[in-house]
């Protein structure tokens, strides 16, 4: 039994129910023989992976869907071995090169060194190149961004790149010219609904209007949010009429508990209490950022008018101190003291423009 | 058999066989990369010093400097070719780029090598026509500014023993990145990012030969997203060509594909997050220093970005449009600008970081907010 996110996906370009621009672009490429190596990108869940399995079928048929995957093991230069998990068909093949962490130039120029080197082998294929499509492209270090920019241009002739990535800020400028951007958006709420009832149509049901309506106001642009969230819903209660209550996740539910606590007293016992529920949070595995972003959206939700803008620059300011450091806690930490003492300041009334 | 064939022969002739690629496939940058320096656009200091050379046997060492896609390899490929011509080309120039390996140790052994051989007798030009062809051989380091200190040492007594038959000439961005004592063997040329009637110029004769239709919103939206790099505007125009042309019927380029091919945020978008942000957008309209009472809240400023966020367009490039918006505005006064220019700087820095990128958008957005509103 699988998920509707994965059963109802689309699988040919045609299917694809929004940025028919987008697809009828990919269409034109895909059929003009001068297939160019290209960059996805666009906020998560908006349906870059979607498309590009589409765009893989427009151009080899059917046969792409025959996926196997394979375990590889690399050398690194220290004589470290790192083992990749490779999904692929006759004729492309997928890696997630953050699997390798540090080690990721190693894999990239082995792995498309090798691909490159060998020719397409199915006689039948209707591409003399294979495809390499590279998830989370922005999380490739630099030096391995350095190494596929000779890559890409060496090996043209049997082998194309598909990179896919959330933005592009992080992606070296010589890569980005050698690719066609292609921005994927995240779907208009309309067409999250018209997703929507389309997918309700291919699982034989009716989906109200308001029901679905309230679906894509909780998701946020995330059409595979939506549509768990469309069948967990239908789970529940089958006929989707009446109130309908989207659960939220257990840990979005924690963090608002949090930015409750923020809110409803600044004290150093409150600082200790909120710690221990980040500590939680952790060790369950949230990403610190999430963390961060959520407890702060929050908490501005809930404040005078005059914090806000306060608070998200702390956010701001404590979220890169994060990632340049090493004790997650330590920060998050640090911007709830420093929210707590802006409110209490706030409160009294007193200047703050001497602390900052 | 066949294949046989290939696996015995392949690794003996490793750096002689290119690959060929298809003429219609080939990048229109190489394709339409200047055969002369008299086809090298917008730098005619140094090509009018160039031209010079080629009617004397003599070359200095040479450091051509600048910034990305203005010309450097070009100027110096079209000069060697018109030195030797074809057929002596090979054995007398040996070019090197960063992607070659160019550690100490290919100094000492690759590079000394081919500098001390004696330059071999000219060859008998094949194409009838007859070519300079002095008495030394180049050597052209491409994007030396990537080689180690290490090695840029090991190239200086290398440079100065063989000078009477090698002249070498270092190609990079940063003339500082080059030691000094190498540096100071050379004459230097500087060559400047494209103007943008030099580039416009290029550009309509690229598609011209291509014979494609761009009218000039197209070449100034080109040169607009290219900031004087003609590789890069090069390559917008090749695939805008493409789209436009694999597309059924084809359509016209527009500038609106253009900004989408460089990743930019389209003008008028950025105009509506100015506003949201306080900026006046109407182009000096009122002149009268009415104080603006609009008050913007947190909400709508959130809101906004959040939108930015689900478009997907990237931090940096709204950044960097957003910059270029406020600090370039004709009302707004210096305070409001330095102000705003502190947390362009910041944000920068911490998306070079790693950070948030919807975090730093906001940041930025909420900074600059405050900056205009206040007098
Ligand atoms: N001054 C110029 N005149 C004509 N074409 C140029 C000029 N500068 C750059 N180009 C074009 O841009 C491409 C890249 O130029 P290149 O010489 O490699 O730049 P760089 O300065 O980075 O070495 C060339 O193939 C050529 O088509
Ligand atoms: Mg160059």
């Amino acid at each position: 039994m699988s998920l509707w996110v994965d059963k109802y996906r689309p699988r040919s370009l045609d299917e694809l129910n929004y940025h028919r621009g987008l697809s009828e672009r990919l269409k034109s490429l895909a059929a003009s023989g001068d297939f160019p190596h290209i960059l996805f990108y666009g906020p998560s869940g908006a349906g870059k992976k979607t498309r590009i399995s589409c765009t893989l079928r427009e151009l080899f048929g059917p046969g792409v869907e025959k996926l196997k995957i394979d375990q590889r093991v690399f050398l690194t230069p220290s004589k470290r071995k790192i083992e990749i998990n490779l999904v692929q068909s006759n004729f492309h093949i997928e890696i997630t090169p953050s699997e390798a962490g540090n080690y990721d130039r190693v894999v990239i120029q082995e792995l498309l060194k090798e691909i490159a080197q060998t020719q397409q082998v199915d006689l039948g294929a209707k591409q003399r190149f294979k495809v390499v499509i590279i998830n989370e492209a922005d999380s490739l270090s630099r030096d391995a961004q350095a190494a596929l920019r000779r890559t890409m241009e060496k090996y043209m002739s049997n082998m194309r790149i598909i990179l896919c990535a959330n933005s592009t800020s992080r992606l070296i400028a010589p890569i980005k010219s050698r690719c066609l951007l292609m921005r994927v958006a995240a779907p208009s709420d309309e067409e999250m609904s018209s997703v929507l009832q389309s997918v309700a149509r291919k699982a034989k049901f009716t989906l109200p209007t308001d029901a679905g309506n309230k679906i894509v106001d909780d998701s946020g642009g995330n059409m595979r949010k939506a549509i768990l969230v469309l069948e967990a819903l239908k789970m529940q209660s089958p006929d989707l009429t009446g109130p309908l209550s989207i659960a939220k996740p257990d840990w979005e539910v924690y963090c608002y508990k949090v930015a409750d606590l923020i809110v409803s007293e600044q004290s150093p016992a409150r600082v200790m209490e909120v710690r221990a529920k980040f500590y939680e949070l952790l060790s369950h595995c949230i990403p610190p950022t999430v963390i961060l972003k959520t407890v702060a959206e929050r908490v501005v939700d809930k404040v005078d008018e005059a914090l806000k803008a306060d608070i998200m620059h702390w956010a701001a300011f404590y979220e890169v101190r994060m990632r340049m450091g090493n004790k997650k806690i330590y920060h998050l930490e640090a911007w709830v003291v420093k929210v707590m003492s802006l409110s209490k300041h706030f409160f009294y009334n007193i200047d703050m423009s001497d602390f900052d | 058999m066949a294949a046989n064939f290939f696996a015995a022969k392949a690794p003996s002739n490793k750096t002689s066989v290119k690959h060929v690629v298809d003429p219609t496939l080939q990048p229109w940058v190489e394709k339409y990369r200047p055969k002369t320096i008299d086809e090298v656009s917008a730098q005619e200091h140094t090509v009018a010093v160039l031209r010079k050379t080629l009617t004397s046997t003599n070359l200095p060492h040479m450091l051509f400097y600048g910034p990305p896609g203005t010309g450097k390899t070009s100027t110096i490929l079209a000069l060697a070719r018109q030195l030797f011509g074809p057929d002596n080309f090979r054995n007398r120039v040996l070019e090197l780029n960063a992607s070659d390996e160019r550690g100490i140790a290919i100094v000492r052994d690759k590079i000394k090598n081919f500098a001390r051989q004696t330059p071999r007798a000219q060859a008998i030009s094949s194409d009838g026509k007859t070519y300079p062809c002095p008495p030394y051989k180049i050597i052209i380091l491409d994007e030396a500014d990537s080689m180690t200190q290490d090695a840029q040492g090991a190239l200086r007594r290398i440079m100065e023993t063989y000078a009477r038959i090698t002249r070498f000439c270092l190609v990079c961005n940063y003339v500082t990145r080059i030691i000094e004592p190498l540096a100071s063997r050379c004459s230097k040329f500087r060559f400047t990012p494209l103007d943008s009637e030099s580039a416009s110029l290029r550009l309509a004769h690229i598609a011209k030969a291509e014979s494609i239709d761009i009218n000039q919103p197209v070449i100034d939206a080109l040169i607009n997203t290219s900031n004087g790099d003609l590789r890069r505007a090069i390559t917008y125009l090749q695939s805008a060509s493409r789209l436009s042309s694999s597309s059924n019927p084809p359509t016209p380029i527009l500038p609106l594909d253009i900004q989408e091919i460089a990743g930019v945020v389209p003008d008028n978008v950025i105009s509506d997050l100015a506003q949201t942000l306080g900026i006046d957008m109407d182009e000096g309209m009122d002149i009268d220093d009415t104080p603006k009472a609009k008050h913007i809240g947190f909400d709508p400023i959130k809101k906004k970005v959040k939108f930015f966020m689900r478009e997907g367009y990237s931090a940096t490039q709204i950044i960097s449009q957003l910059h270029d918006v406020v600090i370039l505005h004709h009302t707004l006064n210096g305070r409001q600008k330095s102000a705003s220019a502190l947390v362009f700087a910041e944000a920068d820095k911490a998306l070079c970081d790693g950070a948030d990128e919807e975090l730093w958008v906001l940041e930025v957005a909420l900074r600059v907010h405050k900056a205009v509103s206040s007098r």
